[in-house]
């Protein structure tokens, strides 16, 4: 199969056409919205960095939260806990950060395999302007050399969900070591499943982009050090405040849509290929094969999806790319698109590959959201946990956006496990006859 | 600040929300942050609820903190009445909302909505999700009881009636227990007035007070309302909870005292005779340790002291307001009571007691988990899968039918114990595999063969492949206190294992291994053994018994 063949396939961009998606303007509400906030993004973090612990300063509530979004899936015993804010501590008869060393090292004491300790900051803690930073940089030059400690907000009333991820990996690119290599580097930004990264690792390796680290790595001693020969490919399109980080360590951003989708990934390796001087044939060497195989594994998927009509709550601002990987390789057409927050920026390449007429909107008010859900009677509905069953009760087929999070759906070889997910559901729906 | 894991409640506005989400037509509208909304996913997955809860959350932003969050409530609560059209409305705060001090009740009044009011202040610092559900459900009656309505009885020939009170959303096994009560009331002569605050209406509160007594299942819920009934409108309350075939028996002679009359049932259970038959004798002495809702837990000390003849080495409950029935109950057993919310306390005494078996919470299968010891739930916090599909109640005569199910499901049967401990190096059919009608077990051993940690219940598909591979490697280095070799690291220990004996302790079963190491080393300490031997081991067991 020629390159050519593929890229219709994967209906490549073409961006003349596109050109005036930069003018769509995103429905803005304010009203409720429902989306997680800032912490939940702890729950794979805390599995991604193996020798990190979390701890949240906050009330009973984040600890609930933290239990109820990941503690049915956490049967290890997790690393992250909660620092619950009394009584006592509101009213000012407990020193706030005596209270705070205590608890971090009965913490450390437990856990001698830790190695970076993140205190995250949440609702009540920022309202009450605790000064985690402080409190970090204390306990950084208490523990020293053995743990590092950093710190960073995943309050409720800053953040939502992923912007969690965000807010710690610009922690960590704040107070990465300064690269002084005059080689040019390259660093993957955003967490990634463990076996996505080996494969992008294999594919640069193969094309001759070298050296390339991931941020976040799996061990704190591997975090990649950030310098003005530091070239980034952002992994999702959510890390504003990491990216502004890692500028303003002197690194620069390579810009390309998101690895979601045969073309995708494709257009996003290129990107790296491109700014590394790789010659087109050993790219289409490198990336022939698993293109092919990507968009193969995404033919049967088509057939089930083509035609159906998918509609986007707000939840991780995954929400963009994984519609264009809808509309543009699986056929679906999209209704209403929601995120969170939408940073043009970074979406740029991406909203140029949206079809026509789609509706973006950003922010929410779930009341009306869900009157327009229900007008349009969408085929799939994408949102959060709390809205699943009750629009499954009334005979709409959802996806919990959560599983677009915690699966492994970059890179060639999962495009079809995206779209799997999608399937999942309808296909279900036919099965039943109950 | 207090250090947590896990918690086993979650802060008092999810209390507020189990008692709204139960009632029928009111709406609750919270001063709260985005991500307080998390809260929703407890009933739509958790409880597989159908419909979202009755709740609308402010979401304020910090850009709001500096502005007007008070005019950002008001908005909130004009647009939920005039979408949602409660007939009562309920305001308050979460823990956020709490320290910016808007005074959510105090602007809801000001409004004139058109229907009534609640305000609750639910103090996030100081207390939890029971209290806060305790405090919702007293307050919305306060407000809407007819305290002049007449007594049912007075004009239906007499027949006792009551209400039931306490049963919320997410309740652990509420829905059942609800329907089992009403047929075991039903059965003794007793009309049922209303049932609250699960699927209660407006109109349905309003008349509480036409009912002779009230029946308390749930006091951590639905107590405070019971006192204030008793007081104000005179009617009184059980205080018996109706679980266990002794502990219906003493409920239904607590109600024949409150309504004059003797109570004779014509419903029955099979626990007496379940538990009597002989491939129970198994069950006999076995040591378990029993942790949940302080009330819950030591009700079900009883049941299982009493109806199962199991030996109860341990005893606690997580939350103070029945800590009381938790003291006195560990007093009539002769146990320390472990009264805590902390996680890692609960952790620590059931590695110390070793017991054989947990009857615990959600929370408690977590640390059977780590320490290889089946458990039983009994008690929330509680786990999707602790919300069956098929009619399940705890209380009531069919409910000691499930309890004991449930008791015995994860244990290792009695003639396959004796079978294990006769043949220890069969490699197909070991104690590590587990019991052998939970069939996963066996898998698992072997992708950690060095991990005696038999699963304690049949995960749920998801948990399979979420959870093993980390259970399997946690076990797998993580060794638990019940396979420890040689000494405990405790510096005041005066004797070591011989390389022996600690083969032949290996030979003991898993379920019985950390009572024979616990009570070897008791033996070795009391008789100034210094190397334990095997000998010591079989000293020990004569010494002790089983």
């Amino acid at each position: 199969m020629t390159t050519l063949e593929l890229d219709r396939i994967a209906g490549c961009a073409e961006p003349a056409q596109h050109a005036k998606n930069q003018q769509i303007e995103p429905l803005r509400e304010r009203g409720q919205r429902e989306v997680f906030c800032g912490l939940t993004g702890i729950v794979w973090l805390h599995r991604k960095i193996q020798d990190a612990f979390f701890l949240i300063v906050g009330s009973r509530t984040c600890a609930h939260l933290m239990q109820s979004a990941a503690g049915v899936m956490i049967f290890a015993e997790p690393r992250f806990a909660t620092a619950i804010l009394e009584e006592r501590d509101l009213a000012g008869l407990a020193d706030a950060n005596e209270e705070l060393d205590a608890v971090v090292q009965r913490l450390l004491a437990r856990r001698t395999d830790i190695k970076t300790l993140f205190l995250v900051g949440s609702c009540p803690s920022e309202v009450i302007k605790l000064d985690l930073k402080r409190a970090a940089a204390r306990l950084s030059a208490q523990y020293a050399p053995d743990v590092r400690i950093l710190n960073y907000s995943g309050s409720g009333i800053e953040t939502t969900f992923t912007q969690g991820e965000d807010a710690c990996l610009a922690a960590i690119a704040e107070q990465s070591p300064a690269e002084t290599s005059e080689e040019t580097s390259l660093v993957v930004v955003g967490a990634l499943a463990d076996v996505v990264e080996d494969q992008f690792a294999r594919m640069f390796e193969e094309m001759g982009v070298a050296p390339v680290r991931f941020l976040p790595a799996r061990k704190s001693a591997e975090m990649p050090a950030i310098g003005p020969n530091t070239r980034y490919l952002l992994a999702h399109p959510y890390l504003r405040d990491t990216a502004a980080a890692l500028e303003e360590r002197g690194a620069q951003r390579i810009p390309a849509p998101f690895p979601l989708g045969v073309e995708g990934v494709t257009a996003w390796l290129k990107a790296a290929a491109d700014a590394w001087g790789v010659p087109q044939q050993t790219f289409d060497d490198v990336t022939a094969a698993p293109r092919a195989r990507g968009a193969r594994s995404l033919e049967r998927y088509r057939a089930a999806l083509a035609g159906k009509r998918a509609f986007f709550f707000p939840d991780s601002q995954l929400e963009i790319p994984i519609a264009r990987f809808l509309a543009r390789e699986l056929g679906m057409k999209l209704t209403e698109v929601g995120t969170p927050y939408l940073h043009r920026a970074h979406l740029s390449e991406e909203i140029e590959m949206l079809p026509d007429g789609v509706q973006l909107s950003e922010g929410q008010d779930v009341d009306k959201q869900l009157d327009r859900c229900r007008d349009l009677r969408p085929d799939i509905t994408v949102c959060g946990l709390g809205l699943a069953n009750p629009l499954e009760a009334e005979g709409l087929a959802t996806k919990w956006s959560i599983e677009l999070v915690f699966t492994p759906i970059q890179g060639y070889d999962q495009c079809a496990d995206l779209a799997e997910l999608f399937a999942r559901p309808l296909l279900r729906r036919e099965r039943l006859t109950v | 600040m207090k250090l947590a894991v896990w918690t086993y409640e979650g802060p008092p506005h999810v209390g507020a929300m189990r008692v709204a989400t139960a009632l029928k037509d009111v709406h609750f509208v919270i001063h709260a942050p985005q991500g307080d909304t998390y809260a929703d996913l407890l009933f739509t997955m958790i409880e597989r609820r159908d419909a979202r809860p009755p709740v609308t959350y402010t979401t304020f932003e910090a850009r709001d903190l500096g502005g007007d969050t008070a005019e950002v409530f008001k908005r909130a609560v004009r647009d939920a009445v005039d979408r949602f059209e409660p007939k009562a409305a309920i305001v308050g705060a979460s823990c956020t909302a709490e320290l910016i001090q808007d005074d959510p009740g105090g602007l809801a009044a000001s409004m004139g909505v058109g229907v009534p009011v609640v305000p609750v202040e639910l103090p996030s610092y100081t207390r939890k999700e029971h209290w806060g559900a305790a405090e919702t459900f007293y307050q919305v009656c306060r407000r809407l009881v007819d305290p002049e309505l007449p007594r049912a009885s007075a004009s239906n020939g007499g027949k006792p009636t009551c209400n039931i009170l306490g049963a919320t959303a997410l309740g652990f096994r509420h829905r059942d227990d609800m329907t089992e009560l009403r047929r075991l009331l039903e059965d003794v002569g007793i009309g049922i007035n209303v049932i609250a605050p699960l699927n209660a209406g407006v109109d349905d509160l309003r008349r509480l007070g036409a009912a002779d007594f009230n029946v308390v299942p749930y006091p951590e819920t639905g107590e405070t309302t019971a006192r204030w009934l008793e007081r104000d409108l005179k009617q009184p309350f059980t205080k018996t909870i109706p679980i266990g075939v002794s502990g219906v028996r003493a409920f239904l002679k607590e109600v024949g005292d409150i309504v004059g009359k003797d109570m004779a049932p014509s419903l029955s259970s099979n626990l007496p005779w379940w538990s009597r038959s002989i491939d129970s004798n198994y069950l006999t002495g076995k040591r378990v340790f029993v942790f949940g809702e302080s009330a819950r837990a030591a009700a079900i000390a009883r049941v299982a002291r009493d109806e199962m003849a199991f030996e109860v080495v341990g005893l606690g409950g997580y939350n103070r307001e029945g800590a009381r029935d938790v003291r006195a109950m560990a007093k009539e057993l002769g146990v320390d009571p472990l009264i805590t919310d902390d996680y890692l306390d609960v952790e620590a005494r059931i590695a110390e007691l070793q017991p054989e078996m947990i009857l615990g919470t959600q929370m408690e299968r977590h640390i059977g988990k780590r320490l290889g010891i089946p458990c039983a739930v009994i008690s929330a916090p509680v786990h999707v899968q602790d919300f069956p599909s098929r009619y399940s109640p705890h209380l009531g005569f069919e409910g000691a039918n499930v309890l004991f199910d449930t008791f015995i499901h994860p244990l290792v049967m009695g003639l396959e114990e004796h079978l294990l401990g006769m043949f220890r190096e069969d490699f197909e059919f070991s104690d590590e595999a587990g019991p052998s009608h939970l069939g996963h077990g066996a898998a698992k051993a072997a992708t950690a063969s060095s991990a005696p940690s038999p699963a304690a219940e049949a995960p749920s598909a998801e948990e399979i492949v979420v959870s093993v591979p980390e259970a399997a490697q946690e076990a797998a280095t993580a060794e638990p206190a019940a396979a420890q070799p040689t000494t405990d690291d405790a510096s005041d220990v005066a004797w070591s294992w011989s390389a022996d004996a600690e083969r032949e302790l290996k030979k003991i079963p898993f379920f019985v291994r950390g009572k024979a190491r616990r009570n070897t080393e008791r033996f070795a300490s009391d008789h100034g053994v210094t190397m334990i031997t095997v000998d010591t081991l079989y000293d020990a067991k004569a010494h002790y018994g089983r």
